[in-house]
């Protein structure tokens, strides 16, 4: 169920300034991403091209071309809902819906989308809690604020309430960074177990997280700032971390810049 | 040889007023200051200028012992700290001489009578008589005013924060801050050219125009629109956008994300902003006499013919040569600063209880 995304030139702009420079990437279904690089290079804002979050934000705009296993996904005929419904996204900080409980939190998407019937809903919300290992913790108190919760379950909470509209892709931008190590590490054991069911690409701006849970990854920079973010090379984690071929990546990664 | 030293840090133990120092203090001044003004008619007396006096030897007092027994910037610390209470008292000196006033005079006249019958057939001489017909008259001409406003007040609100871009949601925007000065007679005046002059010869069989509460209704609605579009807007736009963004990725649509996220989490606010509007209007009384006339007789009837409001009943029963007058009056001011505290009390405890927990 997992898709294959794929960029080409994709160029995006926020009003009159432009935030990243023809990217062109293929990421490959059920692997996980990683997107590194300095602050305000742009790798957020690529991210929120991919489910057409960007264009959120009042004067932002894409240009180039993003596919979904051939599909264009800023054509003129797309439902952006239906896009966002098919590329779920957790964000930087945790934001769980302080209106609803726990267990509302959770099939907010699905029954926001017209699923009406109970045992769904609760099977649903056991299964999306249990992949974002949440379930033990919390089946107990389905009915108590999601605020309520430690940011890491927050995060946790977000997650399942992400995969619960069982989305193919996940895109997770900085989810960790507002956590401590121990929720981090459960995060992270989450990002390999989804892998298994969903395309993942995350940003990060740690990049000990980046080599432990990534596939591929991408780097991302800037020459100054006001210039556009370019993607500077893209390979196996492997490689990126070990051997890279652009001299940038390699300054970048062993803390000589940025 | 003169050697700059910097201020000792090192210590963090410093020397205390004991806590019972300002206690004394206080009871001094207060001593002094009746001995000096009250007893001693020093500036004429007076109980304001002696609470005044006692006041002021207090904060010289306790900066006098803070300032020698703890230093200076304690001391300091305390007249500034008592200046912060006092001004508290100050503020709060109104509000408690208003309640005490209403409930010491509204009580005359709070009896079974008054909650049930009209002002028909009373004279000026008749003791008895009541408010009924007032009563009803402001929870319909409010009612009806709240029923009008909040859905406009709220979409409204909606549109200038979640879809107004550009100009027209400028000049939206500007207009509301605009009519929310519009003074409440100006209200009235409009409604009394357009609603009763106007449309209503063409609503009755006479087609003669007439006075009704619905009129009034809506002369309060023009003032109500504008008090909830800004405070909706003002608490839609606390709402964090990464709520928004949240709702977004999970495929939801804008219009419900609205619904169910977004308003859901203002809503608190919404009702806080909706109850002062509604306290508001049912306090106005020029607008209500220009179009809705007043009545001494009862008319459940808001469409229909003069309607009485509690207001305009204050209004009547003051203004009334009659030694019966002024206790109803009071009785209908006590009585109308309890219904909007009865309604405010009521609409917080319901948004407080949709804000969690159904199951």
């Amino acid at each position: 169920m997992a898709k294959r995304i794929e960029a080409v030139n994709v160029t995006a702009y926020y009003g009159s300034f432009k935030a990243i420079d023809s990217v062109n990437m293929v990421i490959e279904p059920k692997s996980v991403t990683a997107l590194i690089g300095p602050s305000g290079c742009g790798k957020s804002t690529f991210l929120r091209s991919v489910n057409r979050m960007h264009e959120v934000i009042p004067g932002a705009r894409v240009e180039g071309t993003l596919t979904i296993d051939n599909q264009d996904i800023y054509g003129k005929d797309v439902d952006v809902t239906a896009v966002r419904r098919l590329i779920g996204m957790v964000f930087q900080r945790p934001n769980p819906f302080p209106t609803m409980s726990i267990y509302d939190n959770v099939v907010a998407g699905l029954r926001l989308n017209g699923m009406r019937k109970k045992s769904l809903l609760d099977d649903a919300c056991e299964k999306a809690l249990r992949s974002a290992n949440l379930w033990n913790e919390v089946h107990t108190r389905l009915n108590r604020p999601g605020a309520g919760l430690s940011g890491g379950q927050q995060q946790r909470l977000c997650i399942a309430r992400a995969i619960a509209v069982q989305p193919q892709v996940v895109l997770m931008d900085e989810p960790c960074s507002a956590l401590d190590p121990i929720s981090t590490l459960a995060i992270e054991d989450l990002i390999s177990e989804l892998k298994n069911e969903y395309t993942i690409i995350i940003v990060t701006h740690n990049m000990q997280q980046a080599a432990r849970v990534s596939d591929r990854t991408a780097f991302f920079s800037i020459d100054k700032t006001g210039d556009p973010g370019r993607l500077i090379e893209f390979d196996e984690t492997a490689k990126i971390f070990t051997n890279p071929s652009v001299k940038k990546t390699e300054d970048y990664i062993t803390g000589r810049f940025g | 040889m003169t050697a700059i030293t910097a201020p000792s840090t090192t210590r963090i133990h410093v020397r205390r007023l004991p806590v019972w120092a300002p206690v004394l203090i206080a009871v001094v001044a207060a001593v002094a200051a009746v001995l000096l003004f009250k007893t001693g008619k020093l500036l004429g007396g007076g109980w304001v200028l002696t609470a005044v006096g006692a006041v002021l030897l207090f904060l010289i007092g306790l900066s006098i012992a803070s300032g020698m027994v703890e230093g200076s910037r304690a001391a300091r610390n305390r007249v500034a700290t008592s200046l912060i209470y006092s001004a508290f008292v100050l503020a709060l000196l109104p509000l408690v001489s208003v309640v005490f006033t209403l409930i010491d005079k509204g009580r005359g006249r709070l009896d079974g009578a008054f909650f049930n019958n009209s002002m028909r057939n009373i004279t000026t001489f008749d003791a008895g008589g009541g408010a009924y017909h007032a009563i009803v008259g402001t929870l319909e001409q409010a009612g009806i005013a709240t029923l009008i406003t909040v859905p406009l007040g709220v979409a409204g609100a909606i549109y200038i924060v979640e879809y107004g871009r550009g100009r027209l949601a400028n000049a939206i925007r500007f207009f509301v801050d605009v009519m929310t000065g519009i003074p409440s007679i100006v209200a009235g005046l409009f409604i009394l050219a357009f609603w009763v002059l106007i449309v209503s010869p063409h609503l009755s069989s006479t087609g003669r125009p007439f006075y009704s509460g619905f009129a009034a209704a809506l002369a309060l609605a023009v003032l109500m629109l504008p008090t909830i579009t800004r405070s909706t807007e003002e608490m839609l736009r606390l709402v964090p956008a990464s709520l928004r963004e949240g709702s977004y990725a999970l495929g939801i649509p804008k219009w419900k994300t609205i619904m169910s996220i977004v308003v859901p989490t203002a809503l608190p606010g919404i009702v806080t902003g909706v109850m002062l509007a509604v306290a508001r209007a049912a306090g106005e009384t020029a607008p209500v006499l220009l179009v809705a006339g007043g009545t001494p007789n009862r008319n459940p009837n808001p469409f229909q013919g003069n309607q009485e409001s509690l207001s305009i009943y204050i209004y009547e029963q003051a203004s009334l040569a009659s030694k019966y007058g002024l206790p109803r009056a009071w009785t209908a001011a006590l009585t109308l600063v309890a219904l909007v505290l009865a309604l405010t009390i009521a609409a917080k405890l319901l948004a407080r209880r949709n804000k969690l927990n159904k199951g």
